[in-house]
């Protein structure tokens, strides 16, 4: 099932004016405060009427002004988890989950209840009422009561944005589950770079209203033109496999044949993750460097140079375990010589590793608190 | 009830009576028009708002006059409503319809009230999980509110328990039709000597009086903890 979005919209103060399509999987609508992100999600679902444009899953119309078609919010079967959750404080966590499932067509394809319940560890509080919950207990029910709805898409603004990191880390997990596991789409709202990292399968970079990048995560995040957060937040997005655990406490990534050494992780070998790297961590070299604390040293090609407004520039470079970013100073640019197609050796201080699937680790990183391996 | 003398007993009674169904015609209608008040925006609201209140704002005894006017036999909807077997002027219903409606803004105030307090945020999630309309403010709003409408409630009968001025004006004070408390308590102190039958039905006032009120602080206490998931 794919989501198709055609948008536009004058307020007082701003103009919102996009076109993107969210397959299955994670869509992460991706951009700073003000860039427009909630105003999607809120006219996908009927929150809000748009002056003009399209929304349909599949041939399914949810919005059409050409058709003068709109649909209220409670016809759209969506699954929408708040950022503060939203919970009935006037229903246990068992009629929270329940509210959704009540309204579902008769003939919906009926969510197991007990394998969500399992799924999202609520057994225990499901008599409790939602103002003796945590925060990350709250959002978990939340989730619940989403996807027992039977939705047709689900919709998630900031959903950890409430929560500490702590929490945050405890939720993740369900996302990337229902990234693997729902076939409907889910549209995710983040500004958090190691957010997108994690969970996003496509990625829509928004900047002031506008789309400014679309694509798969990999893509979006290794391209300096689309950094909607600012050159601070870029970081290329790495696919590796776990190679090796070795006795002195490091873990050993085999990315497109490139080695990458991180601190001890708790995956299976042959387990695929996702490794972010910033592109603030990332050193540039015109010769392979000797007598250097750094482990993590690959060669490659410079595809892109981007000076900004300040005083830094971003660099592209195609490595064999992919596309980097690097964020160094314009006179080191000009100092090294660097130029497009020119050859360098890309030094990584930091790996952040962002676990994937079940079971991970959290003191291993989780892209919040990035592992040093120097 | 010796303590009582008829005519005592059945001004109480009849004030019980009329109190009863005034609240409770009037409570669907008050729900209604607080929630329309409340949540949505339209022309003309400020012209509902004002006719809501004019109640209070009005002399009684005007509210009184008008109600005979268009209910008393002789006026458009009395007429209408005669022919149909339907009479308020001079009757018991017709002093349940005059506290009903003196009661009403305070009703709608209280309700109101309520449903502002209520997060439209949750309505809104409510409405995503496919809840109409209807059913939104059935499972989310009515049930958080409704500490509110007890309070509203009770507000009301207890303004109804006193009406004087437009019941008076509407369906006159005939002993054991349509004389309420207060009209009994004015009557009897009309009668030299009747002092003391107006001293008891003072005193049931103010026991009835607090008692609602008491009623309604714990009720609305009860119901605000449940509420909150407590």
């Amino acid at each position: 099932m794919t989501l198709s979005v055609t948008l536009r919209h004058s307020f007082p103060d701003f103009e919102l004016d996009v076109s993107f399509q969210a397959p299955a999987g994670v869509t992460v609508l991706f951009g700073g405060s003000g860039s427009g992100k909630t105003t999607i999600v809120n006219a996908v679902a009927g929150l809000l009427r748009p002056q003009s444009g399209r929304v349909c899953i599949d041939d399914w119309e949810l919005f059409d002004t050409a058709q003068n078609r709109w649909l209220p919010p409670h016809r759209r079967r969506l699954g929408y988890v708040f950022q503060e959750g939203r919970l009935f404080p006037h229903l246990t966590v068992s009629q929270n989950l329940a509210y959704g499932r009540w309204f579902a067509p008769k003939n919906a394809k009926r969510e197991n209840r007990g394998r969500i319940v399992e799924m999202l560890g609520i057994g225990p509080i499901l008599k409790r009422y939602p103002a003796t919950l945590s925060g990350g207990e709250k959002q978990r029910v939340a989730i619940g009561r989403a996807l027992l709805a039977d939705p047709k898409l689900i919709l998630a603004d900031e959903p950890l944005a409430a929560l500490d990191d702590t929490r945050k880390a405890e939720i993740l997990p369900y996302f990337e589950r229902l990234r693997d596991e729902v076939s409907v789409p889910i549209l995710y709202v983040s500004h958090s770079a190691s957010e997108v990292a994690r969970l996003a399968t496509t990625v829509v970079a928004l900047q002031d209203g506008r789309v400014s990048g679309h694509g798969p995560a990999a893509e979006i995040l290794g391209d300096p033109m689309i950094t909607p957060l600012g050159a601070r937040a870029a970081g290329a997005m790495l696919e590796a496999t776990v190679f090796a655990h070795h006795a002195d406490g490091l873990s050993e990534l085999d990315a497109g044949g490139a080695r990458l050494l991180v601190p001890r992780i708790q995956h299976d070998l042959g387990k695929k993750i996702r490794v972010r790297i910033a592109a603030q961590d990332v050193i540039l070299s015109r010769n392979a460097p000797k007598g250097l604390s750094a482990l993590n040293v690959l060669p490659g090609t410079i595809a892109m140079i981007r000076a900004g407004d300040g005083p830094g520039a971003i660099i592209s470079i195609d490595t064999q375990a992919g596309r980097l970013l690097a964020r160094i100073t314009q006179r080191s640019v000009a100092a090294l010589g660097l130029t497009n197609g020119a050859q360098c050796h890309a030094i990584i201080k930091t790996v952040a590793v962002a676990p994937e699937g079940l079971g991970a680790d959290f003191s291993a990183g989780a892209g919040t608190q990035p592992d040093q391996a120097y | 009830m010796d303590w009582l003398s008829p005519q005592e007993w059945s001004a109480v009674a009849l004030s019980l009576r009329v109190s009863f169904w005034a609240t409770l015609f009037s409570l669907p209608l008050a729900i209604f028009v607080a929630h329309v008040l409340a949540r949505r925006e339209f022309l003309g609201k400020q012209l509902l708002n004002g006719i809501v209140h004019l109640p209070l704002i009005l002399p009684p005894v005007v509210t009184g006059y008008l109600l005979l006017l268009t209910f008393g036999t002789r006026g458009p909807i009395g007429g209408l409503l005669e022919q149909v077997g339907i009479v308020f002027a001079f009757r018991w219903e017709g002093a349940a319809l005059a506290a009903g409606i003196m009661a009403f803004p305070l009703m709608v105030r209280a309700i109101r009230l309520s449903i502002e307090a209520v997060d439209p945020k949750l309505e809104q999630a409510s409405a995503t999980l496919g809840a109409s309309r209807f059913w939104v403010f059935a499972t989310v709003t009515l049930p958080l509110i409704l500490p509110g409408v007890i309070a509203g409630a009770i507000l009301a009968f207890a303004k109804a328990m006193g009406e004087f001025g437009a019941t008076i004006t509407f369906v006159s004070n005939i002993p054991g039709q349509t004389q309420t408390l207060p009209t009994a308590i004015y009557a009897f102190l009309q009668v030299p000597g009747a002092e003391n039958s107006a001293i008891r039905l003072v005193v049931i006032s103010i026991v009835i009086a607090m008692s609602a009120l008491i009623l309604s602080e714990v009720i609305a206490k009860r119901l605000a903890l449940r509420v909150a998931g407590r």
